[in-house]
């Protein structure tokens, strides 16, 4: 059995933590780049969303490289996500890449099936084995979120422009020749210290800008140009809430143990979306009021093509736009956008930010 | 004085309309149904819907912003699920306020949730609450629904003989009595897509003018889109998408359909999943030629009259040259 599965940020890394740590073999598909999503687009039906069609790239290009299994997490709606690993394989299938399907789920409720397929993972190790190695797994994903959060701090306070990402790119990369959540572990904090020693200038002072939308054109950055990177280069540090540890913990662990989640997002979408209608569209709503409230300067929404929840979301943003005062812009991606569009309008929006602050300093 | 409730003509009217008419006029309220599409309320909606809308909802808008100054309550309920297992789109689940935000001076909107996902006996606590909301205890409420329930029932066993409209079958009498071939073609789709004929261009009327007879999922055995659902290795948990599917596959063994055509919206989420996975399936299951029409504001009525020509006459002829054993190769053209 040799396990892929697809990009998705940095979840190669926790996927890296836990096989390693499993003994299992694994193929980890190159980083996204346009290839992956022409090679999708060509097999993926064209109405369907984008983060299919880069995922079957991913896929395929994994299948060359020896691949036999994929692994993918599961859901039960109304998000087109949770329905991908069976559109992944019978595309796959069809196409001539026929592999085997491993969603990490109770399929139709059925949790012995569920249990089967942990089996199939745990590769002979019992069951306390497998539970310390996937406590090891979610620290994992809780550091490296904490890192990309750094350097979302760091990005507009470097005192050498690229500073950051050169470190960032670099240990994106050295993730591949470690083995093990230990070395991981070790690697993210010798990372953090680097980070940490940079020369920062002291007197910038950077606009705080929420991204929110859906999570995978918002965590899989190189789908949507590498804006949040971007705006850190502008002078923004960026904030995201939705996060792959954040989705794990809250999404997958707490809710099938029923503990009791953070649901600050829910309660102050609330009087603007009524209930949960799917994908994170409530959490878009909900984190732009609560970012709002805590003064942040702008919010950019993001979400690919025909996404759902994120169309019923964006048309509700702009009663929070009236409502709060703070500047809201959508960007919607797919196969076909160009890259300099998206860019000069991020670049206008960071001038109506700057033109307002100027605007604020007057008014004192 | 009665209370007025305007019921916009779009989205799940057309698959519930004899259950909500028939409710509130139990309960004594006066109902104002938008018109059936038209020019304007296809412009109003589009004016005031996110671009990124699919076309039911973008009508669906223009039929609020008619009945807005007409009626002092208009219903919009919020549609998360309407069978077990299954949600309907997230669209439908947050209907209401996209209606709040996008629509200027709305009436009170009756928003109550609808959903059967986990339990079917939550329809009866919804009714309830509507009955409260227009001043009916749960006991007229209760009958109300009992009644609408029963007119819905009828209603079903009609579509389940035939769909189309008195019209229709007048120019498709004409048609079989000059001789020609008449087509049995499965027309997938929902409902708002399927019978509002200014969304879809006459789409019905023009099926009939080329001598197509077009059975409709409603038409199907419901235990048969069941059974064939069921074949899936993971159950499709949206409503639409299980039944398109597993009627798509119950087509497939019915000898006697000669093609299917499926129509869907340009945008529309839960088809660009359904109609792939249902087109692959059907594929390995059977050589039936399948084709896919795609609506959005912008079409043109010269285009789906083509696609509907073409198709018909594909499927003529590769009747005629079966004959002769030739290929089926024909349809790759149109294979979506």
């Amino acid at each position: 059995m040799k396990i892929t599965f697809p990009h998705l940020g940095n979840v190669y890394i926790i996927a890296k933590a836990l096989l390693d740590d499993l003994g299992l073999e694994y193929v980890i598909p190159p980083f996204n780049n346009r290839s992956a999503l022409e090679i999708g687009a060509r097999y993926a039906p064209e109405l369907a969303c984008l983060p299919l069609k880069i995922t079957i790239g991913n896929l395929i290009q994994a299948y060359d490289q020896g691949a036999d299994t994929v692994l993918m997490a599961g859901g039960n709606g109304p998000c087109r996500f949770g329905y991908y690993s069976v559109m992944q394989k019978e595309i796959l299938k069809d196409a001539g890449y026929d592999m085997d399907m491993i969603a990490l789920e109770a399929p139709n409720g059925d949790l012995r099936e569920f249990f089967r397929r942990i089996k199939r993972l745990s590769n002979g190790k019992g069951i306390t084995q497998v539970l310390k190695i996937v406590k090891s797994t979610v620290d994992v994903a809780v550091m490296t979120d904490e890192l990309e959060k750094l350097c979302f701090r760091l990005r507009p306070r470097e005192a050498v422009k690229g500073s950051v990402e050169r470190i960032y790119k670099s240990f994106r990369g050295k993730i591949l020749n470690v083995k093990g959540s230990m070395q991981i572990k070790q690697l993210i904090k010798d990372t953090a210290e680097e980070l940490l020693s940079i020369e920062t200038d002291s007197r910038l002072v950077p606009y705080k800008i929420g991204i929110v939308g859906e999570i995978y054109t918002t965590i899989e950055t190189s789908s949507s140009f590498n804006i949040q990177e971007k705006l850190g280069a502008m002078g923004a540090e960026v904030h995201r809430e939705v996060t792959l540890s954040g989705w794990i913990i809250e999404h997958m662990i707490k809710k099938a143990l029923h503990l009791p989640r953070d649901l600050r997002y829910a309660a102050a979408a609330k009087p603007y979306l009524g209930t949960m209608i799917g994908g994170h569209a409530e959490e878009t709503i909900g984190n732009s009021i609560i970012h709002a409230n805590d003064g942040f300067d702008g919010i950019i929404q993001i979400y690919p093509f025909s996404c759902m929840p994120e169309i019923v979301a964006q048309s509700i943003l702009p009663k929070v736009e009236s409502d709060t005062g703070i500047p809201i812009m959508t960007l919607i991606i797919d196969e076909m956008t160009g890259e300099a569009g998206y860019l000069t309008r991020v670049e206008a929006f960071m001038d109506l930010l700057s033109r307002r602050r100027e605007g604020k300093a007057y008014c004192i | 004085m009665t209370v007025r409730i305007g019921i916009p003509r779009g989205l799940f009217y057309f698959k519930f309309h004899p259950l909500w008419e028939t409710f509130f006029t139990e309960l004594s309220a006066e109902i104002i149904i938008s018109p059936p599409t038209n020019r304007r309320i296809l412009d109003e909606g589009i004016k005031c819907s996110v671009d990124e809308a699919c076309l039911p909802v973008k009508i669906f808008h223009g039929h609020v912003q008619y009945l807005k100054d007409k009626s002092d309550m208009i219903f919009i309920p919020r549609f998360t699920s309407i069978s077990q297992n299954e949600y309907v789109c997230p669209k439908f689940g947050g209907l209401p306020d996209m209606i709040r935000q996008s629509i200027k001076e709305l009436p009170p909107v009756i928003d109550t949730e609808i959903n059967l996902r986990k339990n079917p006996k939550q329809l009866f606590k919804a009714a309830a609450e509507i009955g409260r909301v227009i001043g009916a205890d749960d006991r007229r409420a209760a009958r109300a629904l009992k009644a609408a329930l029963a007119a819905q029932a009828a209603f079903e066993k009609k579509q389940a003989h035939s769909v189309m409209s008195e019209k229709s079958a007048g120019i498709f009498d004409a048609y079989s009595r000059s001789g020609e071939r008449v087509l049995k073609i499965a027309l997938i789709g929902h409902a708002y897509n399927i019978f509002d004929s200014y969304a879809n261009m006459n789409l019905l009327e023009r099926l009939a003018k080329q001598g197509i007879y077009a059975v409709t999922l409603e038409m199907l055995e419901k235990k048969a889109i069941d059974e064939n659902a069921e074949t899936l290795s993971k159950r499709l948990f949206w409503y639409y998408g299980r039944q398109v599917v597993g009627g798509t596959l119950h087509i497939a063994s019915m000898d006697d359909i000669d093609g299917i055509i499926y129509v869907m919206s340009f945008g529309c989420g839960v088809d660009s999943f359904s109609c792939d996975l249902a087109s692959r399936l059907v594929r390995r299951k059977r050589d039936i030629p399948f084709t896919v029409l795609t609506i959005d504001e912008h079409s043109g009525e010269a285009g789906i009259e083509t696609r509907i020509e073409a198709f018909a006459d594909l499927i003529r002829r590769k009747r005629a040259a079966d004959e002769n054993n030739v290929s089926a190769s024909w349809q790759c053209i149109y294979n979506c």
